[in-house]
């Protein structure tokens, strides 16, 4: 994950708390997204960014994850994402997100 | 109605090994942070030879000896497959090596600022003797300076060092004492930047065998800046590039809208054409040094070597209709807009399907679409996967969510209708505009009927806008009606015209 989104991260979860905060991914390769998984949860792997060595545990998933297909309107995720999810690896993105959160999520 | 026609390219990358390792910014922000550090110990290790540069298939391919459907045929990586009959020459352009291009930036350099040792001077002076295009710009070189003289300029007056097999050569001087904007480092990278265009405008003009006098125009779209601390993006590599050519009855300007900007450049150039302001207008771009070498750290790890270590540089030159090129259909463009919003569904409709359906077109009906022709060897390994393919998978996507083809046809859809990348990644250069010089082949002597060219940039790296950005134009085989000039309708309707009417007469005659 970028430095620069690393610190927006780490500045919001300061302001409104952990515990209200959701992080949504929309990275194109299960391993991407996992490792933005990873950066806002157990903290940056790369050990890089302002999130290195920072525990958040926050909520976090990808776009294409059932939680939050079933979440939004049908007609608007098909709008937005139906295209990218006939592209897109879903399965290898869910197994990396169950993973992650399994692994590190406090929330 | 008549369109403008692709009339000609030039295409050229220049092997920079030594600016790879000391302007590339992975390199030059290791060297700040960890001057001892193992990665930049490793690099010579990692840093090929001009001959395996110009062996490697995606080069061959950019300069215009292999068609992107042959290097399809080509086992990847391609950098551990090289081509034994490689030449430095193509169909649009060369593979320059790193010592000649210095002494061409000393030739496009208008102020003295390029310093080279008098001794490396002579030998620089010797090949470009020998060089079709600039064997009468040689004088321009110079005499050289003592090597006393190079390290004074770095150690006393803070000059950029340039570096050829890993010995001092020469520098790149500042161009003010106080001026942030004109230091060492920014007249370095915009020296390169436009001395590669250079390369590129004076191979179009070569292959194009255009008078260089008739370019009347030139819009420049590389993604540098230049000026100084009171108008920091001033401009004008245009002119500049076109001063060096020899394009004297031309002006310009320069178009930045990072990757974007080569597609943009395209349609403005058409536009300027269709409009009867210009007769021929040249788009040109050089390369980047700061992105040498950038995915260099992924690569050593791979244990492979930098394949980051060409400067790319192109030139297209946009013309009236003449019957024969392929056209440039300005009616046929795709925008993505302030409104367009961000997610890929959004980008690619704006893009493909917006101009599709302005020309009642099917997905389908494109033979090939030229997206960001990045090569797979240098961003696969990097994690960033296979660009143009994941492009092709999109458009397809959208295709079979319209109908225009079956979810099982996807997989074929992408080989049909897509290549293989082969650019460099250098921003600009792998933008939709590689393809224009095959395009101009596969639409003429070849059998396409169709291409889209499509660019898109990343606008938010500037922190201006959060937006992202891209358009995109449909290039068609010339049907060989041209207007004639003002009049709106077509020379051959025109014959018809005369026909009919002597008819008239001699019915008239015959009555008579």
């Amino acid at each position: 994950m970028d430095l620069e989104n690393q610190n927006r991260v780490k500045t919001l979860t300061e302001k409104h708390g952990a515990e209200n905060m959701l992080i949504l991914l929309g990275a194109a390769e299960a391993e991407s997204a996992g490792l933005a998984a990873e950066t806002v949860t157990n903290g940056d792997p790369t050990f890089a960014g302002p999130l290195a060595g920072v525990q958040l545990g926050l909520k976090v998933y990808h776009a294409v994850e059932p939680e939050f297909k079933d979440a939004v309107n049908p007609d608007v995720y098909d709008e937005q994402i139906g295209m990218m999810e006939m592209v897109l690896d879903v399965d290898g993105i869910v197994e990396e997100m169950n993973n992650i959160r399994s692994e590190f999520c406090k929330y | 109605m008549s369109f403008p026609v692709i009339k000609g390219t030039g295409y050229v990358l220049v092997h920079t090994p030594d600016v790879m390792h000391h302007h590339g910014t992975t390199q030059s922000l290791e060297r700040a942070a960890h001057p001892d550090s193992e990665y930049l110990k490793s690099l010579n290790a990692h840093t090929r030879s001009y001959d395996d540069v110009v062996a490697y298939a995606p080069n061959q391919t950019y300069i215009g000896n292999l068609h992107p459907e042959e290097l399809r045929q080509i086992a990847t990586p391609w950098f551990q497959n090289g081509m034994a009959n490689a030449q430095r020459v193509g169909a649009f352009g060369e593979i320059m090596p790193q010592d000649e291009f210095y002494g061409l930036m000393k030739i496009s350099d208008a102020f003295d600022l390029v310093s080279l040792e008098e001794g490396f001077l002579m030998k620089v002076k010797e090949k470009l003797e020998a060089h079709p295009l600039f064997k009468d710009d040689v004088s321009k070189l110079g005499s050289g300076d003592t090597q006393a003289d190079v390290e004074r300029f770095i150690n006393e007056h803070h000059a950029d060092p340039l570096f050829h097999e890993g010995h001092l050569v020469g520098c790149v001087k500042r161009a003010h004492d106080v001026d942030v904007s004109l230091t060492a480092h920014i007249i370095f990278e915009n020296l390169v930047s436009k001395a590669s265009g250079v390369l590129a405008m004076k191979h179009l003009v070569d292959k194009t065998g255009l008078d260089v006098n008739s370019i009347d125009y030139v819009i420049e779209c590389s993604e540098e800046a230049c000026g100084d601390m009171n108008q920091r993006g001033g401009g004008n590599f245009a002119k500049a590039i076109a001063e060096v050519v020899g394009a004297v009855n031309a002006t310009g300007s320069d178009l930045r809208a990072f990757c974007a900007a080569p597609t943009h450049a395209l349609i403005e150039a058409a536009a300027l054409v269709k409009a009867g302001v210009y007769e021929n207008v040249v788009v040109v771009a050089g390369g980047a040094t700061a992105k040498l070498g950038m995915n260099g750290k992924d690569h050593v790890k791979k244990e492979m070597p930098l394949l980051e270590d060409v400067v790319g540089g192109f030139a297209v030159l946009v013309s009236q209709n003449d019957g024969v090129n392929p056209v440039i259909r300005t009616d046929l463009i795709g925008r993505h807009t302030v409104g367009t919003g961000s997610s890929p569904q959004a980008v690619i409709t704006s893009l493909i399907t917006a101009p599709l359906d302005k020309g009642g077109l099917k997905i389908t009906d494109i033979d090939k679409y030229s997206v960001e022709m990045q090569n797979p060897d240098i961003t696969k390994p990097a994690g960033a996967g296979d660009v143009p393919e994941a492009n092709y998978k999109m458009i397809g996507a959208l295709g079979v969510k319209r109908g225009d083809l079956e979810r099982a046809d996807l997989p074929t859809f992408v080989t049909k209708h897509g290549m293989p990348g082969w650019a460099p990644t250098q921003g600009h250069i792998p933008s939709g505009i590689p393809y224009v010089g095959y395009a101009q082949q596969d639409l003429t002597t070849g059998k396409l009927n169709k291409t889209m060219i499509v660019g898109k940039g990343s606008l938010f790296l500037a922190r201006m806008t959060n937006l992202f950005d891209g358009v995109s134009v449909v290039l068609e085989r010339n049907s060989g009606e041209v207007e004639a000039p003002g009049t709106g309708i077509s020379k051959k309707e025109i014959k018809e015209m005369i026909v009919e009417a002597m008819k008239d007469v001699a019915a008239q005659l015959m009555k008579e």
